[in-house]
C-alpha cells in the first residue's frame, strides 16, 4: 500500500514525469538526463533517487557508468492505480442503466 | 471491450472528471439521480433523505459486510432538471472532508445521454486518498474472504 502511494506521489511531479518520458525511449546516465533540464544537477539526482526508490526507474551498471531505465511493470501498476475506483463507478452506472431500462416500460 | 466509464484524474490536480454515456434518454438518466428508491437501487445505499431541489439536502447510509454503518451527506446548490446538479458530498467520520460535485446531464439522441461528473477536492492529497479508497476496500474484502475461508477450515 505504501509503495503504491509512493509511486503515485512520484508521478505527481512534472519534472519526474519528464524524466520518465525521457528515459522511456532509451537508458541514460544521470549526467545525460540532467543535461536535458535547467534544474541543478543535485535536484535531478534527488528526482532520480525518488524514482528509483519507488521502482519506477531501475539502475544498471555498465562499466563505470550507471544507466537508468524504466521499469515497465511498475509503470503499468501505477496506471492501474485508478482502476478499482473506475470499476466501482462502472458497476454503479451499469446498474443505473439496467434499473432505468426496467422502469421505462 | 471499450470501457464505458472514463475517469480523468490529472496528476497534481485536486479534481477528477468521470464521464459515461448511457443507453437512456436524458430524462431517465436525470430521474435516476433524483428519486430516492431509484438511487438506492443503483448506488447500493440506503437513502435516509433526498430533497431534490435547490438548497435541498440529502443523507445516505450504507452498511458494510461487518455490519458497520457509514453515513454520507451533502447539500444541493443547483438543481436544473435534465441539465445539472451541483452538490456537496461528505463521508461522515472520515478525514476526507467535503467535496464539491458538478453533475452535467446531456442529451445525445432521443435514447442516449451523457453524464459528466466533475469532483473537486480540498487538496491533491485528499483526492488521491479518495481515489485509493476502493483499492483499500478491495484489500479488506479479500481479507474478509480469507477470514471466512479460514473459519470454515477450523470447523
Amino acid at each position: 500500500m505504501n509503495l503504491r502511494r509512493d509511486v503515485f506521489q512520484a508521478l505527481a511531479d512534472p519534472t519526474r514525469r519528464a524524466i520518465l518520458l525521457l528515459v522511456a525511449s532509451q537508458s541514460m546516465t544521470a549526467g545525460a538526463i540532467a543535461s536535458n533540464f535547467d534544474t541543478a544537477r543535485p535536484t535531478v539526482s534527488k528526482h532520480l533517487q525518488i524514482l528509483t526508490e519507488c521502482e519506477l526507474l531501475e539502475q544498471e551498471q555498465n562499466g563505470r557508468e550507471i544507466y537508468y531505465h524504466i521499469n515497465a511493470k511498475k509503470m503499468k501498476e501505477a496506471a492501474d492505480f485508478i482502476e478499482p475506483f473506475r470499476t466501482m463507478w462502472e458497476d454503479r452506472f451499469n446498474k443505473l442503466e439496467a434499473v432505468m431500462k426496467k422502469n421505462k416500460k | 471491450m471499450e470501457q464505458k466509464t472514463k475517469i480523468n484524474a490529472e496528476d497534481g490536480k485536486q479534481e477528477l472528471v468521470i464521464t459515461r454515456e448511457f443507453d437512456l434518454p436524458v430524462e431517465l438518466l436525470f430521474k435516476a439521480h433524483t428519486e430516492p428508491e431509484i438511487v438506492e437501487q443503483w448506488m447500493g445505499t440506503k437513502v435516509l433523505k433526498l430533497e431534490s431541489k435547490k438548497h435541498g439536502s440529502y443523507q445516505f447510509e450504507t452498511t458494510d459486510a461487518k455490519g458497520n454503518k457509514h453515513g454520507f451527506n451533502g447539500v444541493i446548490h443547483e438543481f436544473s432538471p435534465n441539465r445539472k446538479i451541483t452538490r456537496t458530498f461528505e463521508m461522515e467520520n472520515t478525514p476526507f472532508g467535503v467535496q464539491l460535485e458538478f453533475y452535467e446531464f446531456e442529451r445525445l439522441t432521443d435514447d442516449t445521454s451523457k453524464l459528466t461528473m466533475q469532483i473537486l477536492y480540498k487538496s491533491v492529497a485528499q483526492r488521491d486518498q479518495v481515489l485509493q479508497l476502493p483499492f483499500a476496500q478491495g484489500l479488506n474484502m479479500a481479507h474478509n474472504r480469507l477470514q471466512e475461508a479460514a473459519r470454515k477450515l477450523i470447523r
